[in-house]
């Protein structure tokens, strides 16, 4: 479903972030990338989101290359990925329901639709209660649910999270953990950039490797090593 | 779907204007001192040329007969330059009419009018007045009468003096003068409208680039480039509507204010009348102008932070 093949990104004062990155994900696989900070794991996000493009090499998402097509085809591949950040990305000036709303807007689904669907996903997170809140009246743990909620809501292929827990307390981290697991049940794609060891020893499904901007371990069913 | 995204457009761009009261507010009050600027360079431009206009009227050209010229002769030479490109009209005082404008300009002077009263005849001859459209155009209508001054029936010279040769440096320097004021008056008008839209635009920037972070979730979310810039831009038109409002209530008071002044020193022309009479071209100007500055700033400044 998506290939990364022979990934390099040289920044311009010759600091190489990532390099001979070669790898392939499968539909309703759960994918952990672990490695200290800077290891490449979030470059290696953003080249896959055409947030950043590679200085070498190519990625395809079902066979198309992403940095290769248009404005309007990679719009649609980013409606099929849901994704999630350390830092959340909430829009700071709409509430829980509305930042949950947008997605679905932005992917063409109906009022009917999202006025059943977004009290749902908020449930299944368990936030019902602060539906109106918007982001800064949310903790750490809240605002990163509502992302998730955000994320799953449309239903995607594939779902990003990159460093989800990194904020979040032990019981919050646990929590999302089984959340990812869960829509990983569901039949979506879930690709997981982590450096927290319990979580990575918990999901128990295949981990991949990185240091200083290389993959070093690729294991089906790995433990984090490093 | 096109009228739901639409609707989900013109309410998330509201809200967005609504919640961000600060920015907003600083952005429509930039915009009001611009489009004020743009509606005050309309009256300046209407106080210019109704001065310029008076002073036009004041200068004209007299060509005065002799005692012995014929109507029909003076009325050929008036029909003559009626058809001129240059004229605008030429007026033709008889010798009676003369001699009644001599004695009610010399009404109180009793010795000049008891010395006209020893004259057998009308010492006056008859005149036309004629007034150019332009000033620079004098020139040329003095030129056509010199090459008409012997063409009388009888072949009489009948033209007695144009005054235009006395007038001539006075003349050429209005007529400079007009010209001048006309190109700083549209000089200055173009380097303001240049400078406001350039200080809107870049406060409409700067708006944006405070939600940067917004945009590039909107895009990773899947949002369309269309979905992504439409509520500003519904921003940039909310900007440009409320400013153009506030500028026409703003117009009202100070026109009121200033108008009698302006009446009394540019050639009668009232603020607040012209104000009143032309309220709907104002308005559709400022209007205008605010909605079309709303929209391409927005529009500019958002497109930089879409680049895929």
């Amino acid at each position: 479903m998506i290939y990364f093949d022979n990934i390099h990104k040289i920044y311009r004062n010759s600091l190489i972030v990532l390099e001979d990155i070669n790898f392939s994900v499968e539909r309703g696989e759960f994918l952990s990338i672990v490695g200290h900070s800077g290891a490449g794991k979030t470059t290696l996000l953003k080249i896959l989101l055409a947030e950043e493009r590679p200085t070498k090499g190519s990625v395809f998402f079902d066979s198309k290359n992403v940095h290769q097509i248009d404005g309007t085809d990679m719009t649609k591949i980013r409606q099929r990925i849901g994704t999630v950040f350390q830092d959340f990305r909430l829009l700071p000036d709409k509430t829980a329901y509305e930042n949950i709303a947008f997605a679905m807007e932005a992917a063409g689904r109906s009022d009917e639709e999202i006025s059943v669907n977004v009290p749902n996903v908020l449930e299944l997170v368990d936030l019902n209660d602060k539906m109106w809140s918007f982001p800064g009246e949310l903790s750490g743990g809240e605002k990163q649910r509502v992302a998730i909620a955000r994320a799953i809501v449309v239903e995607p292929d594939v779902l990003i999270a990159d460093e989800p827990t990194g904020n979040l307390d032990p019981i919050n981290t646990y929590e999302i953990v089984q959340i990812l697991k869960k829509i990983n049940d569901l039949g979506s794609t879930v690709i997981l950039t982590t450096h927290n060891k319990g979580v990575v020893d918990s999901v128990e499904k295949r981990v991949i490797t990185m240091e200083r901007g290389r993959i070093v371990r690729d294991d089906k069913e790995g433990k984090y090593v490093l | 779907m096109f009228w739901t995204n639409f609707k989900r457009i013109m309410r998330a761009g509201g809200v967005h204007f609504w919640r961000n009261g600060v920015v907003s507010l600083a952005s429509v009050l930039v915009m009001t001192v611009t489009l004020f600027v743009i509606s005050s360079l309309i009256f300046m431009s209407a106080l210019l040329q109704a001065t310029l206009e008076e002073i036009k009227g004041k200068v004209d050209v007299n060509i005065y007969f002799n005692t012995q010229a014929s109507e029909e002769d003076i009325f050929s030479i008036r029909d003559s330059l009626g058809a001129l490109p240059e004229v605008a009209n030429a007026e033709y005082i008889s010798r009676e009419q003369a001699l009644e404008d001599f004695r009610e300009r010399h009404k109180d002077d009793f010795l000049t009018l008891q010395a006209l009263e020893e004259l057998d005849d009308n010492p006056l001859g008859a005149s036309l007045n004629i007034r150019a459209k332009e000033t620079s155009q004098y020139e040329s209508i003095a030129r056509f009468l010199e090459s008409r001054q012997a063409l009388s029936e009888s072949g009489d010279i009948i033209i007695d003096k144009i005054n235009y040769y006395q007038n001539k440096v006075v003349i050429d320097r209005l007529s400079r003068v007009i010209d001048g004021s006309e190109k700083i008056g549209l000089t200055i008008t173009v380097a303001l409208i240049i400078i406001s839209l350039v200080i809107v635009f870049n406060t409409i920037r700067l708006t944006i680039y405070i939600s940067r972070e917004e945009i590039s979730v909107m895009k990773l979310v899947g949002a369309s480039h269309m979905y992504v810039r439409g509520p500003f831009i519904i921003e940039g038109i909310l900007y440009g509507l409320i400013s153009s409002f506030l500028v026409m209530v703003i117009l009202y008071p100070i026109t009121i204010w200033i108008g009698d002044i302006t009446e009394q020193f540019f050639g009668g022309i009232n603020v607040f009348d012209y104000y009143v009479e032309n309220f709907g071209e104002i308005f559709l100007i400022t209007f205008g102008s605010g909605v079309l500055l709303g929209i391409t700033s927005s529009f500019l400044a958002v497109t930089r932070y879409l680049k895929k």
